[in-house]
């Protein structure tokens, strides 16, 4: 049932792009070097699956970001297969292991689209550096070049010069700016922004909100009061909760996720900078222990290198 | 949100019920335990792998300190080895020299560099010193406009590098400025740009401003959430620039900081600051100690060990403990074990030090109603008699109502006493028979 659901969402989306195969395969080219090719070099090396090759293989794992819990998961899967194999050699543990994280990640993957109602609110949260107010820069970008109307606002009235970042990039992008004085009260910004919006006739709105670190109650509670006033000045709004996650986080960004999604019910994840990693594994830990599907995935700086995530196209690309 | 390693080692030494010391079978079991909780804060497996066998070795073959478990002294070894791995004592940055001293700070984007180079001028500026913050970030938009918004808060001046293209250049600029001007300017923070990775043309560029420039000090920025590439990033920057030390940010979140752990390990360069909030305060030289406890996620166990230990001399302990070997445990003895538990102070903060104690202590309003049960239960103890202490068989009903009179209790809180101290040493007999070595320690089941 799963490969068959895999092949019709496939068969309703555009063909990938080869350029894009290409740069989510070069994007992943650290991960795969210490993951995938430390497992060949295992399976040339030991004979059969044993207690020592199944502690090599955790390393691997573990050394990729993908955690204890989720390491586990994957060495019993992946054992399950051995152990159902008629010959005891480890020639196929590349591939099992590969079905293993496939088996994780499909159906964790959402795009991101534009329904009909109008304007779609989008509203940005994450830690602090986790690339934000970037990434709705990209998103801006991307949706502007279709043909839609976007509009940036600028909730993070605390982070110095974030106001001005993010207007550069409402500019490159040619996408509407609001904004208010620095140190504003952020869900007045986000009411008058919307009020705007609806007025413009936009199609889309990004709220950039203030990076946070998750423990700090009092600032997720603002997240909330936020939340709260775009509901009331627009019913259904914000449509979209996306948690910025930055890849190069270790295993706190699983209980990120977690306290964010208890607080806000978020709607997706994006994940960033994967290329500048070689522990892409966080994605699989990501996929594993939380519910909320990854929408889109950062495997570059350009603005075309922040994309829908396709679990089959990544484990392909992986491997 | 993780799961107490203290907890999990209690668990672990309680399936193990009758080995009081610490051996090399439960040691394994333990071991694997700690493997886990320094690897679930992103410590690099094979420093991991490196401290285990250290732990291992200490661990084996080593007498139990008297006042601790097992648990307790397994915990503190290990707690001890990751201190020193860490560097033992926190280091100072090097500033002398003829001034203008230059800071250079580096990392990755987002890790923190631009809000450091703020939170560092103010932290050298209750030191005395007069900082100028050099934007060298031309890339990232609107990087300078950042460092000067936080420079205008400060009252820290900011080198205005605004369409200056080459941060060589702007370095170079920024330090004559600051020597020529009689501005009094005698430290310079460089802010440099970051990437999303680390990358040649990148370390190219920090590269030609450490020897055009000549800093006093590299320090890389480093986020305290970084997973298992704190590894590739901090050796990458100590290649290129062999870094003098690091900036731990972002610690005010739940991350455990393994990454500090790895760094210190792999590059040998300490930590030097730790950034733990968002005002521009926040930063705080770095505590190895604490460090340690929290990569282990253990709570304030360590305090708590310490105040066992301040009060109990080894001595006491070890006679103690051949008491009881010797089913000579005595009311006297008890009484003993309940002076020192009030010498540690109120058990309010002795309770506060437990990890998860927290959670366990909820329904519990206050810990008042059992501190005046140990001091009820010391008061009967006190109004016995030495030979009642030593032999409470002798204590038929004059004696207890005696007893309880000059204590000002009833004669059912002796009773209690009686029963639950002969049960004691009962369950004492029981543990010396199937061979536990150095049990009870600490505080008795009453």
């Amino acid at each position: 049932m799963r490969i068959l659901g895999g092949f019709f969402k496939r068969l309703q989306k555009q063909e990938p792009e080869e350029g894009w195969r290409k740069s989510l395969k070069e994007g992943l080219a650290k991960t795969r070097r210490a993951l995938v090719e430390g497992v060949d070099d295992l399976i040339k090396r030991r004979k059969e699956i044993d207690q020592g090759v199944r502690e090599e293989l955790e390393e691997l794992l573990i050394a990729a970001d993908i955690g204890v819990k989720t390491s586990g998961r994957l060495l019993e899967t992946a054992q399950e297969m051995v152990s159902k194999q008629e010959s005891a050699g480890l020639g196929l543990l590349k591939e099992y292991l590969k079905e293993a994280i496939k088996e994780v990640l499909v159906g964790k993957g959402k795009g991101l689209e534009i329904g009909v109602e109008k304007p779609l609110v989008i509203m940005m949260v994450g830690v602090n550096g986790v690339g934000k107010t970037t990434t709705i820069g990209k998103i801006a970008s991307q949706f502007s070049a279709k043909g839609l109307k976007v509009m940036l606002v600028a909730a993070d009235t605390f982070r110095a010069a974030a106001i001005d970042q993010l207007r550069v990039w409402a500019e490159r992008a040619g996408a509407e700016f609001i904004s208010q004085q620095p140190g504003s009260d952020p869900a007045a910004v986000v009411f008058d922004a919307l009020e705007a919006a609806r007025a413009r006739g936009m199609d889309m709105v990004v709220v950039d909100t203030a990076g946070r670190l998750h423990t700090k109650t009092n600032l997720m509670d603002e997240l909330k009061k936020i939340k709260r006033v775009m509901g009331k000045k627009l019913p259904g709004a914000p449509q979209e909760i996306l948690l910025v996650l930055d890849a190069t986080t270790g295993q706190n960004a699983v209980p990120q996720a977690k306290l964010f999604d208890e607080t806000l019910g978020i709607t997706g994840i994006i994940l960033t900078k994967l290329d500048g990693t070689a522990k892409g594994g966080v994605i699989v830990a990501i996929a594993n222990e939380l519910t909320v599907p990854i929408r889109l995935i950062g495997i570059g700086e350009r603005i075309e290198d922040l994309r829908e995530f396709d679990p089959e196209q990544f484990v392909e690309a992986l491997f | 949100m993780f799961e107490n390693l203290t907890e999990k080692l209690s668990s672990t030494f309680k399936k193990l019920k009758g080995h009081g010391r610490l051996s090399e079978r439960n040691i394994e079991e333990t071991l694997r335990e700690v493997r886990m909780s320094m690897l679930e804060a992103d410590v690099h497996f094979r420093v991991v792998k490196e401290f285990l066998e250290k732990v291992r070795q200490r661990a084996l073959g080593r007498e139990v300190q008297e006042s601790l478990t097992p648990a307790q002294q397994f915990i503190k070894i290990v707690n001890e080895e990751l201190t020193r791995l860490m560097g033992g004592e926190n280091s100072e940055m090097d500033l002398s020299g003829s001034p203008p001293a230059i800071v250079m700070l580096v990392g990755l984007q987002g890790s923190g560099k631009t809000t450091t180079a703020a939170k560092l001028a103010k932290y050298l500026g209750q030191k005395g010193r007069k900082s100028y913050l050099v934007p060298a970030d031309t890339r990232r938009p609107a990087a300078i406009e950042q460092l000067k918004v936080l420079g205008e808060q400060l009252g820290v001046e900011v080198y205005d590098s605004r369409g200056k293209g080459d941060p060589v250049k702007i370095c170079r600029k920024a330090r004559e400025e600051a020597e020529a001007e009689a501005k009094g300017i005698d430290t310079l923070i460089i802010d440099t740009g970051g990437r999303l990775h680390i990358d040649e043309e990148l370390m190219g560029e920090l590269e030609r401003i450490k020897e055009k420039i000549e800093p006093r000090e590299i320090l890389l920025v480093a986020d305290a959430m970084t997973g298992q590439d704190a590894i590739n990033v901090a050796g990458r920057f100590n290649e290129a620039l062999d870094i003098d030390g690091v900036i731990l940010t972002k610690m005010e979140g739940d991350a455990r900081g393994g990454a500090a752990l790895t760094i210190r390990a792999l590059t040998g360069k300490p930590i030097k600051f730790v950034g733990t909030g968002e005002k521009l305060g926040a930063l705080e030289p770095f505590c190895p100690e604490r460090m340690a406890s929290r990569i282990l996620g253990m709570g304030d166990v360590l305090s708590l060990i310490e105040k066992a230990e301040a009060v109990v001399e080894q001595k006491t302990a070890e006679e103690l403990a051949r008491r009881v070997q010797r089913n000579l445990f005595t009311l006297e003895d008890f009484r003993e074990q309940l002076r020192l538990i009030r010498k540690m102070g109120p058990l309010e903060s002795l309770v506060e030090m437990i990890p998860g104690a927290g959670k366990l202590m909820k329904g519990v309003k206050d810990l008042r109603p059992a501190e005046e049960e140990l001091k009820r239960t010391e008061a009967i103890i006190n109004s016995m008699s030495r030979k009642e202490r030593v032999n409470p068989s002798i204590l038929n009903g004059s004696r207890r109502l005696r007893i309880a009179r000059g204590s000002g209790t009833r004669v059912e809180d002796v009773n209690r006493l009686v029963k639950n101290y002969q049960q004691t040493k009962k369950l004492i007999q029981r543990m010396n028979k199937s061979g536990v070595k150095g049990i009870p320690r600490g505080i008795m089941p009453f």
